[in-house]
């Protein structure tokens, strides 16, 4: 407990020397430095606490008549290492990146702090605190996605990230208000034992979701986030993305499993049928998108999504009283929370790679990079096969956990929940399924290939600071798919701790297997199925070179007699989503194509133009905005009054409360 | 402890050795049935033998991705159907991987086979990736939601338990029925077969899984060749074993089954093959956009059959 709180305040140390020695060449290695031994030291503590009994501390800081309360319990703790490990590869990995960072007084100074605020939010255990915290590592992120403030398309990606933080932060300090109640008791100890009525706990659970999802991401809350966090550097983007939509789940966790006791059914209902549709939506973005790090920033949108499955399922079943479902079901999410923190943040370690190397995102332009950046198409790729969720790679395991989750009960005895559990099912495996084609596609068009452009041409490999931080992160995704058990069983205290039972132990499993229920119903072995795959390559390998040809020639590619060795008739990225914009794209995002073909005789070039729109923005976040600009083009008179209006303005608007007041009573 | 690890490899040389034949069988049947005589049973072997004897021709600006992927592909595909039931449940390794698994490695072996398809850069291999993933977008969650089904019935997701139950307590079921039509077009798409692909095609507008595969020769061609039969092999053994268990050797029974065991599975790859070859000839290949709705609809199936037993466990 304590030692987190040094490395919090080292952090915050950390940004105060960003500050001071922005502009000095030895300013990056110190911060990012810095950042990562505290960083590291915190996750180790984290780590080390998941097992151990809550530790709490008062400080006297904070409103004078509650203090500033600190808690460090299972959660917590499990949280406190997932921030920190995001945190600890973003640091090594700016070591070497930050280098090309044209603003670093416009970085430096925020970064440390953002990482402070992350980790004060997780430990945070009263409700000004954590608010604190919250808007903290708000304005801390905001500050660094303006940091290239001269670009347009990022002041505007600031405005809206700032918007849709009011409001998460706004909806949190609304439902705050409620569970603490008329008494004011604004620690979490006294909400958890306060026992709040039907309808105030519903108003609450709803406004914790608008809250914890305009954070996280939620469908239709998601509108700020690939706009925000491809327009950070990309240490941050990783930071923002892996590990600052994770505090928003452990908000949402926090909240809805432990402060509010047990929500009632309808709840995971809500829960799911969000997470469903926004694993869904967020992955066919993603596949419509060609910019790699708003591809990436989507694609954060469909993991929130199937980890609010993960929670609603666990509501499902606490709500029913089937506390072994509730377990794996919670287990499963927080995996998933751990997968996500690692190989997102792989992935924009990747993507700023790219960025350095060629100064592009735009993957048309890119291509063939494979050749020349070996190391960071390697990392790459394995991110790319783990977020597809495919063995034996960390992703799988989450995804299968989910669906032994689903297909533990299917007696649960409501409606609601008897349709919504097979949908999100179904709703699942069509995320899953989509996601591997979204990232064959962001491999296939910016690392394979020929290189289409003269910055993809001459592009270089990146430092080993940066590399090193990648291979570490592909190493995780490698380990936590083959012993999953060790990271079930280090869940093991926070699903206990939340829903009264955790999933049985794995580790002490013949062979580590996982074994979620009975070993009858379904098992994985992450293990063997890796040593399976080597063995049967190795095998082959060893067959076909013993007995094979080792002729081998290379020769111009197969151009059907037709050749251009033009690179630009490659397949590009809208191209190879094509298919899927025309079968997904026409109801949901109005896709069109126009084809013009000149008539004969003209040389002119043919032309084929793509359209699509975003419903979500045309039909909710425009309006909205139109409206309130109308709203306030219409109020502005009000400023140009003379004082005698204002005065019986305020004389009105007294008599109109205290006429309020008097009748409510 | 050490019979049972022969048993196992003994499956596993099994479905490699059958593969090939029965890629052979089912040409057989389609020529004989189109009233040509047709290759030799064995001449997909030859072909193997024949392609890894030849020099590997790949294209100039191939990496090391394009080079590895087949025996990458290869292998997954292998350790897939080596865990699939085909003439005893309960092998020594079943429990490795369930159904879902099985269906990942299969999803893995394709991601490969997309991404090496994109390698070389030519429009070829780029239709061929961007339409496999398309198709593969639907065939997966439809494969997935008959596996729920299939776990809602059995109550497991192991694909041992899964045959044993319907082996001992089969029963006509709705939700069964529907899985079975969505199982058969899901299988027909995931081998690239008609309606959906043609694998004897060469005509490149229609290709897809040969588009994909257009600058391997040579070894390389020889382990992706061996991999789609393996596929298929696969994906009949898990109809079979699922639907048709008859003659399944149960792993709590003694060796005495082996025999039996072996020639009902023969029996049922030969039925399959033929009813396989015949279907292919009875029917057009579809247009590409019209694969989706095929592939929707039994995506559709699936739900409908989960949807039922969430609803009415006796479905």
């Amino acid at each position: 407990m304590i030692l987190v709180l040094v490395c919090v305040l080292a952090l915050l140390a950390a940004g105060v020397a960003g500050a001071v020695r922005a502009r000095v060449p030895e300013g990056r290695p110190i911060v990012y430095g810095a950042s990562l031994g505290a960083c590291a030291v915190a996750g180790l503590t984290g780590l080390a606490s998941i097992g151990l009994a809550p530790s709490t501390l008062t400080l006297p800081l904070g409103l004078p008549w509650i203090g500033a309360h600190l808690r460090l319990d299972a959660l917590s703790a499990f949280f406190v290492f997932v921030v920190n490990l995001g945190g600890a590869g973003a640091s090594l990995y700016a070591l070497g990146y930050a280098r090309h960072e044209s603003a670093p007084e416009r970085v430096l100074p925020f970064y440390p702090v953002f990482l402070a605020a992350l980790n004060l939010v997780v430990i945070a255990d009263d409700a000004f605190s954590f608010l604190f915290a919250w808007e903290l590592m708000s304005l801390a992120s905001w500050a660094l996605v303006v940091a290239h403030h001269r670009a347009a398309e990022n002041v505007r990606a600031g405005y809206v990230y700032l918007i849709m933080a009011a409001v998460s932060g706004m909806a949190l300090l609304l439902a705050f208000g409620l569970l603490a109640g008329p008494g004011g008791h604004y620690d979490f100890a006294s909400m958890r034992a306060a026992v709040a009525t039907p309808g105030i706990a519903a108003l609450a659970l709803v406004l914790v979701l608008i809250g914890t999802g305009a954070k996280a991401g939620l469908i239709p809350l998601h509108a700020w986030l690939p706009l925000a966090h491809p327009a950070a550097p990309s240490h941050v983007s990783a930071l923002m993305s892996g590990v600052m939509t994770k505090v928003a789940v452990y908000a949402f966790v926090r909240i809805a499993f432990d402060l509010l006791g047990t929500p009632p059914w309808w709840a995971a209902v809500l829960v799911l049928a969000a997470g469903g549709v926004t694993a869904v939506l967020g992955v066919l973005y993603a596949v419509m998108e060609h910019d790699l790090k708003r591809l990436l920033a989507n694609h954060t949108v469909e993991n929130i999504g199937i980890i609010f499955i993960g929670l609603g399922l666990a509501m499902a079943f606490r709500a029913n009283g089937v506390a072994a479902g509730a377990a794996l079901a919670l287990t499963a999410a927080l995996f998933h929370v751990f997968n996500h923190a690692v190989f997102k943040s792989l992935l924009f370690f990747g993507a700023g790679a790219v960025l350095t190397a060629t100064g592009e995102r735009d993957m048309e332009r890119l291509g063939g990079l494979i050749h020349r950046m070996p190391g960071t198409s390697f990392a790459f790729l394995i991110g790319c096969a783990a977020i597809s969720a495919l063995p034996p790679l960390n992703g799988f395991v989450s995804e299968w956990l989910t669906f032994q989750a689903m297909l533990l009960r299917p007696d649960l005895p409501q409606w609601g929940l008897k349709v919504m559990i097979p949908t999100d099912g179904a709703l699942l495996a069509l995320a899953a399924a989509l996601a591997g084609a979204c990232f064959v596609k962001a491999f296939g068009v910016t690392f394979l290939g020929r290189a289409r452009t003269q910055a993809a041409t001459a592009a270089q490999e990146v430092d080993r600071w940066s590399l090193a931080a990648m291979f570490g992160f592909a190493a995780l995704c490698l380990l936590a798919g083959v012993l999953p058990g060790a990271l079930v069983d280090l869940l093991a205290p926070a699903v206990r701790a939340l829903v009264g039972q955790s999933m049985p132990a794995q580790l002490a499993l013949p062979w580590l297997s996982l074994i979620p229920v009975a070993a009858a119903r379904s098992s994985y072995n992450g293990l063997l199925i890796f040593g399976f795959i080597a063995a049967s390559t190795w095998l082959t390998i060893m067959v076909v070179h013993r007995f094979a040809s080792h002729a081998l020639r290379r020769a111009p590619a197969w151009d059907c007699g037709f050749p251009d060795a033009r690179p630009q008739t490659q397949y590009t990225a809208s191209s190879f989503a094509q298919p899927l914009r025309r079968v997904f794209g026409g109801a949901l995002f109005a896709a069109r194509e126009t084809v013009t073909v000149p008539p004969p005789g003209d040389i002119g070039p043919a032309r084929i133009e793509k359209e699509i729109h975003d419903p979500i923005w045309e039909r909710m976040y425009a309006p909205v905005g139109n409206a309130v600009w109308r709203a306030s083009g219409t109020m502005n008179r009000l400023q140009f009054l003379t004082i005698r209006r204002y005065l019986a303005m305020v004389f009105v608007a007294l008599v109109a409360l205290l006429l309020a007041l008097a009748l409510w009573q | 402890m050490i019979g049972a690890l022969l048993v196992q490899l003994a499956q596993m040389a099994l479905v490699l050795l059958a593969a090939p034949l029965l890629t052979g069988w089912v040409r057989r049947v389609k020529a004989r049935l189109q009233r040509r005589r047709g290759p030799p049973l064995l001449q997909p072997y030859r072909e193997l033998y024949r392609l890894i004897g030849k020099e590997a021709v790949i294209a100039e600006n191939a990496s090391w991705l394009f080079r590895t992927a087949p025996y990458l592909i290869f292998a997954l595909t292998w350790v897939g159907a080596s865990l699939v039931p085909t003439f005893a449940t309960g092998l020594l390794f079943s429990w490795t991987g369930d159904l879902i698994a099985i269906i990942a490695l299969l999803g893995a072996a394709r991601f490969l086979l997309a991404l090496a398809g994109m390698d070389i850069g030519t429009s070829f291999g780029g239709i061929g990736a961007s339409r496999e993933v398309m198709i593969a977008s639907f065939a997966e969650p439809a494969m997935l939601m008959i596996v729920l089904t299939l776990a809602l019935v059995a109550g497991s997701t192991q694909l041992s338990t899964i045959a044993e139950f319907m082996l001992a307590s089969a029963s006509l079921r709705v939700s069964l029925a529907l899985a079975l039509v969505a199982f058969l077009i899901v299988a027909i798409a995931e081998n690239g077969r008609i309606p959906v692909d043609n694998p004897a095609t060469h005509l490149e507008l229609t290709m897809v899984h040969e588009a994909m595969v257009l600058e391997y020769s040579g070894r390389h061609l020889a382990m992706i060749e061996l991999a789609a039969s393996l596929k298929l092999v696969l994906s009949l053994s898990a109809i079979a074993c699922i639907f048709v268990p008859i003659g399944l050797l149960r792993g709590s029974d003694g060796s005495g089954g082996y025999a039996i065991g072996l020639a009902a599975y023969a029996a049922k790859l030969a039925v399959a093959g033929a009813l396989l070859g015949t279907f292919e000839l009875a029917i057009a290949k579809m247009r590409v956009f019209r694969v989706p709705s095929l592939l929707g609809g039994a995506l559709m199936l699936g739900l409908l059959a989960t949807l039922l037993l969430y609803v009415a466990r006796g479905m």
